[in-house]
């Protein structure tokens, strides 16, 4: 066989029936994970604007001291074993899926310089035909403005890419993704 | 030792694969790219941390049967019965072990089980069609189903998928995530399918079809399909970060 990767394709309409009707994941941290627990609310439009009541979202995050559940995080000590790390949504008729999780450290970056709290995003769906990697960053973290793949993005585009604290609910977080149209949000190359 | 944030790490970034190997985002003859597709350029991001690593998964994760699809209710699937096997390699050419494979598909007659399938085609009391596995230490997995059938969809006037399994697959890291389909050999339906055709390359389209295999078929029993999946492989030198 050769050695180029395979073409992505699209999820489609159906991916429940493998993904998300027994294997979806809310809880990305448990009760028992250190760190500030948040709620982060994800909604999902398309280029007109409509819920998109299709899509799935899949996260994943570093615990509260910014340590990956993996092993090619080879520093220091484990990770937190209350905090998986991985999320598995799909999204309901209004577009949106909640996740309950805690708020990751900082992790490093390239050459040194330290990463902001994020939370690492893959989106499909129908009419996706290869999935979009996004992140979700904390609106008012102060490390935002210093933060080295924040600083990738054009100043003018850097508020898609932030999660805004819901002012009725403490702790509760809601992130919107526009797939395209005038707020499209940032989408990464990885 | 200081923080952990204040720690320094090791990594080895993917490659990119060219991007002639992969669909385009926005494929107007499959309509749903229309409303969907991201129309700024995607921002390049050198990998970090965060997309090295990704969800691991155990043997906990899977029980036994799971990837046998015929084997899910009280009597068999009708349909073509087939052995679906293959290995899991990164572009370096090393096999990826312990990788979570999931499929879903429709059943003999075309037809998914899911609320917004509307064809009617009947569905099967014996074919819930989702399975899951891990590779071996080779790369290697294993699925017993049923062959599936084509169904009509509403993209354009008179649109049929050609028969296809879907794929989604976690190599070592969130940057090697992938969804794909798998389809069969000589399926004429291939030609005309927007989804199929939106990767444009011809020898990248070949990758997506299944081979008949005989030795993996088993006689008076079931024929056996071949489907090799490559997956991003890491650059050659590590990085300190």
């Amino acid at each position: 066989m050769d050695s180029v990767p395979i073409p992505s394709q699209t999820v489609g309409p159906y991916f429940h029936l493998g993904l998300t009707e027994k294997h979806s994941a809310a809880c990305i941290a448990s009760s028992a994970a250190n760190g500030e627990r948040v709620w982060v609310t994800c909604r999902v439009f398309d280029g007109d604007g409509a819920p998109v009541d299709d899509a799935m979202i899949e996260v994943w995050q570093a615990d509260s001291e910014g340590k990956y559940n993996h092993p090619d995080d080879l520093r220091g000590k484990q990770s937190d074993p209350g905090c998986n790390g991985f999320g598995r949504l799909g999204t309901a008729a209004d577009g949106s899926c909640q996740f309950e999780t805690i708020k990751p450290g900082s992790v490093p970056g390239r050459a040194g310089v330290p990463q902001v709290p994020h939370l690492n995003l893959a989106v499909f769906a129908r009419g996706l035909l290869n999935h979009l990697y996004t992140r979700i960053y904390f609106a008012g973290d102060p490390g935002n403005e210093k933060d080295p793949v924040l600083g990738l993005v054009p100043q003018e585009r850097r508020g898609t890419l932030m999660a805004q604290p819901d002012p009725a609910r403490s702790g509760h977080w809601c992130f919107d993704i526009h797939l395209c149209g005038e707020l499209e949000t940032v989408f990464f190359d990885v | 030792m200081g923080h952990l944030s204040n720690a320094r790490s090791i990594i080895t970034p993917y490659r990119r694969p060219d991007p002639s190997s992969q669909p385009v985002l926005l494929h107007e003859p499959y309509r749903a790219t229309i409303r969907r597709a991201p129309r700024k350029p995607l921002i390049l991001l050198p990998h970090t941390l965060s997309e090295v690593t990704g969800p691991v998964y155990g043997h906990e994760d899977i029980t036994e049967g799971d990837n046998d699809l015929t084997r899910q209710h009280g009597g068999e699937p009708l349909g073509e019965r087939m052995i679906l096997t293959g290995r899991v390699l990164d572009d370096n050419g090393r096999p990826v072990s312990q990788a979570l494979l999931e499929i879903w598909q429709a059943n003999a007659a075309g037809r998914y089980l899911h609320v917004k399938d509307q064809h009617p085609a009947p569905l099967d009391p014996n074919f819930t069609g989702a399975g899951r596995t891990l590779t071996d230490e080779n790369g290697c997995y294993r699925f017993v189903t049923i062959k599936p059938g084509a169904y009509p969809w509403l993209n354009h006037y008179n649109a049929w998928r050609p028969a296809h399994i879907h794929f989604s697959i976690f190599g070592r890291g969130f940057a090697t995530r992938l969804v794909t389909q798998m389809y069969f050999p000589g399926d004429p339906l291939c030609a005309i399918d927007p989804i199929f055709q939106s990767v444009r390359d011809e020898e990248a389209q070949q990758r997506l079809i299944a081979r008949l295999d005989l030795e993996t078929t088993q006689p008076q029993w079931a024929l056996g399909y071949r489907f090799d999946i490559v997956l991003r492989g890491r650059e050659a030198t590590p990085l300190e970060t």
